[in-house]
């Protein structure tokens, strides 16, 4: 088995990544759309939430990937301080605006769900405070791409922020929780639990968990394509001048 | 890395303003909140904790982007880069200055207006004790987002998009301190959180911004 660190070779990405861009892409779309399909027609309503409680099939997969997304890129941003593997951090410069889109879904969502079942769109609540402080770190990091030119110092930047950034972030989490709590539940799925919800809600809510990996894994490897596509134009067109 | 603080010191009296302009925006800031609110001494007084230190943060926030955009403009960032002092050395001095003509003076101020707004009595010992631990961390963690941006043009609003949530922990510990304060509550403990944020960003955050320093002078 070849290691981990050959895909820091560009071509050696692209390769893998575009035999692996249409099967992540396909099963996302399959676990998508089953998993969607079985939750929103074919489990029953709550008896006290109604059919509301369907929302929990979008919102939950998009909280739990909008902060898996965040600790991808910081991952991915330590590996290019470290090793300076470029690859490594257009993935975390390309998986940025995927997961701001999961935070911003996860908040309107729980905002839909908030009205009907606690009376409110907004809460001042640790959870959702939190997500508002990660979109918002999101968009700082997004911003600090945008206003560097020099695409090295700009990935290097971009990685400190990142780093410094889930240190805070990870403060204002325990911050927001000695500061008011919440109507927000705990967390209620957990692996080793015997069973975390009823089946008949935790099967189809699994298909799309897996549904929204797959779905943040296609996206970030095509914008990563897209990326390294971005970099070798510039390059040939740097090639031309010079030529 | 003595001199390099008394430089910024003089440069921040003599050039004027360093001292001045921060605190007079507190002041118009607490100025203009009754305004805005009404001016009735209940309200007042109930959200005074939360707008002293808002108005505290903001005046920190104004004053960052000249912590080091001066020194790269004429160059005395890679002279100082340069020279045998360590550029941890160099961001924390940066940040000691920037917190003694920004942070220093907002607490000696902040009583009065505490005064301006109605905060209760037994709350100007933890307003002081709170801001005069508090600030620091303000000033470290404001240094990180001017190293981050220093090369950028006209990076003013990134620079607050980038600090602003960087600020949230210590702006919700402190402020919290105060207003359990103001209702006869414990306020010891967040006060010990602040104190422990301040501890832990001026430890880490000049390695931090020394570390943007070296990208942005490369």
């Amino acid at each position: 088995m070849s290691s981990l660190w050959e895909y820091a070779n560009p071509r050696k990405f692209m390769a893998t990544s575009a035999f692996l861009l249409p099967w992540t892409a396909g099963i996302a779309a399959l676990c998508l759309v089953t998993g969607l399909v079985w939750g929103f027609f074919f489990t029953p309503d709550d008896f006290r939430q109604g059919s509301t409680v369907k929302i929990i099939y979008v919102h939950v997969p998009a909280a739990i990937m909008a902060v898996n997304a965040w600790f991808m890129m910081l991952v991915t941003s330590i590996i290019w301080v470290i090793r300076r593997h470029h690859v490594s951090v257009l993935a975390a410069k390309a998986a940025a605006p995927v997961g701001v889109v999961f935070t911003v879904i996860a908040l309107a969502t729980g905002a839909l769900w908030g009205q009907p079942m606690w009376g409110t769109w907004w809460e001042w609540d640790p959870r959702l405070t939190s997500f508002l402080i990660l979109f918002l770190f999101y968009l700082g990091y997004m911003a600090l791409w945008e206003a560097i030119e020099n695409p090295d110092s700009a990935a290097d930047l971009t990685s400190v922020l990142c780093l410094v950034g889930s240190v805070f972030a990870v403060i204002s989490r325990y911050a927001l929780l000695f500061w008011n709590q919440g109507l927000h539940q705990g967390a209620t799925l957990s692996l080793d639990a015997e069973q975390n919800i009823s089946n008949v809600y935790w099967y189809p809510l699994v298909i799309t968990l897996a549904g929204f990996g797959f779905l943040f894994i296609a996206l970030v490897l095509y914008r990563t394509r897209t990326e390294i596509r971005a970099r070798r134009l510039k390059a040939l067109i740097a090639q031309e001048r010079m030529a | 890395m003595i001199g390099l603080l008394k430089r910024d010191l003089t440069l921040a009296i003599r050039a004027g303003g360093g001292f001045g302009l921060s605190l007079a925006f507190f002041l118009i800031f607490t100025t203009l909140v009754p305004f805005g609110v009404g001016p009735q001494t209940q309200i007042l007084a109930e959200i005074a904790p939360g707008i002293l230190w808002l108005g505290a943060l903001l005046a920190c926030l104004l004053s960052l982007d000249r912590i080091f955009q001066l020194d790269w403009e004429d160059g005395t960032l890679d002279l100082v880069a340069t020279s045998p002092v360590p550029l941890e050395g160099l961001a924390a001095m940066k940040a000691l200055a920037h917190w003694i003509t920004t942070g220093l003076p907002l607490v000696a101020a902040a009583p009065v207006l505490g005064l301006l707004l109605n905060l209760p009595g037994a709350a100007y010992p933890w307003l002081v004790a709170s801001l005069a631990l508090g600030t620091p961390a303000l000033s470290a963690i404001g240094t990180f987002g001017a190293a981050l941006t220093v090369g950028i043009k006209r990076g003013g609003l990134l620079l607050s998009l980038l600090v602003l949530p960087l600020y949230m922990p210590t702006l919700i510990f402190g402020a919290l301190c105060v207003s359990r304060a103001t209702e006869g509550q414990d306020a010891a403990t967040p006060l010990v959180l602040v104190a422990g944020i301040t501890a832990g960003s001026l430890a880490l955050l000049p390695f931090a911004a020394a570390a943007a320093l070296r990208v942005n002078l490369r």
